[in-house]
């Protein structure tokens, strides 16, 4: 109960078999994982089964969710952006569902194991480069030679520009991992602080109002953290993902 | 029964069509009309420009920490691989703090995107 890191443990529940020595597990984070697909999932056909001409309540939330993204694609990334709009869209739908649904108590954050983040992180990368170099073949490099350099500095620039792209994919998903993790860790000190004073008696129940009005905050302020790194999520992969549209600009 | 009145009542829905079509094209243009406006601003979708000071720096760092880290895991892997040790993790960690200094210049808007941030965020 005091221990804020205790609540990011990986649990098995279910161990399936193993490939080459490594144990392939269902856990909680593969639970809540599938939880967010199902909402998903629940929210996005329950929204559209109706199809009315003035919404009703989910296919409100539905249509915003899709004109929401539509909008950050074609103002980051222009018109042809918009053939990632499903990529787009699966990423920050699943990583919001995550992050919501780890803001309720005694649920799991899937996004507060580095993990994930990265793995997401990943996949935008490659396909940044997959499709950098299938759209613009040779001209991808581009990306890595600024206009207007003197040469003797070029291969200097040079490197650090790749090494700027390198470093994307680390940035990427340490910032939502990071944001996630700390915010959690936040919430559960300031609310096992409630528990530690409340044991001094009445004196240490008046005082422990105060940690109480925080924790109340704070979870306001992680909701508003859970929507805004998932939306800071999906804008820096349609950043990227305009690199590999554009490059050389 | 006749074919007049079912030409007449296909006449009348054509009409009706043709219409409706007009309508969704003046739509259209008042829409062309107001998205260059709405489509202006793509700079202003930066993230760095609606966000809580936390978040900032929580990005900021981050930005500053993935360049280092890279440059750490590039100069190990050069020396792993080539034994120059410690050379190349020296030249490598430097350019990696200098790709991460870069990154949060560029995130913070102290110096203008350079290609790496396209061109649409100025």
């Amino acid at each position: 109960m005091d221990d804020p890191i205790h609540q990011f443990e990986i649990i098995k529940y279910i161990t399936l078999g193993r490939i080459g020595g490594h144990e392939i597990a269902v856990t909680n984070s593969a639970l809540f994982m599938a939880i967010a697909v199902i909402g998903i999932s629940l929210l996005l056909i329950g929204g559209t089964s109706r199809r009315s001409l003035v919404p009703g309540r989910l296919q409100s939330v539905a249509e915003l969710s899709y004109e929401f993204i539509a909008d950050t694609i074609n103002n980051t990334a222009g018109k042809e952006g918009m053939k990632f709009f499903p990529f787009v869209f699966s990423l920050f739908m699943f990583i919001l569902f995550m992050n919501l649904i780890g803001l309720i108590p005694y649920s799991f954050t899937v996004t507060t194991h580095i993990v994930i983040t990265a793995s997401l992180a990943l996949m935008v990368f490659l396909t940044v480069i997959v499709y950098g170099f299938w759209k613009n073949g040779l001209r991808f490099f581009k990306l890595f030679v600024p206009s207007g350099i003197p040469w003797y500095i070029l291969p200097l620039v040079s490197a650090i520009e790749v090494m700027s792209f390198l470093s994307r994919p680390i940035s990427h998903s340490v910032r939502l991992f990071a944001n996630m993790l700390a915010g959690h860790i936040t919430l559960k000190v300031f609310a096992g602080f409630i528990g530690l004073l409340g044991a001094w008696g009445i004196a240490g129940w008046a005082g422990a109002l105060l940690p109480l009005a925080l924790t109340v905050a704070l979870t306001a302020l992680e909701l508003l953290v859970a929507v805004l790194q998932a939306y800071v999520f999906a804008i820096l992969t349609c950043i990227y993902l305009n690199d590999a549209i554009h490059p050389g600009h | 029964m006749s074919d007049g009145t079912r030409g007449d009542k296909g006449g009348s829905r054509s009409t009706e069509e043709a219409a409706l079509s007009a309508r969704l094209r003046r739509l259209g243009q008042r829409l062309d009309q107001m998205g260059p406006g709405r489509a202006v601003k793509p700079g202003s979708a930066s993230p760095s420009a609606d966000m809580s000071g936390f978040a900032r720096g929580m990005r900021l760092s981050a930005e500053l920490v993935g360049g280092v880290v890279i440059g750490f895991v590039l100069g190990w892997v050069f020396d792993r691989v080539l034994g120059t040790s410690p050379w190349g993790l020296i030249v490598f960690l430097l350019l990696g703090f200098v790709a991460g200094v870069l990154n949060v210049m560029r995130s913070a808007g102290v110096v203008k995107p350079g290609p790496l941030d396209g061109n649409r965020r100025n």
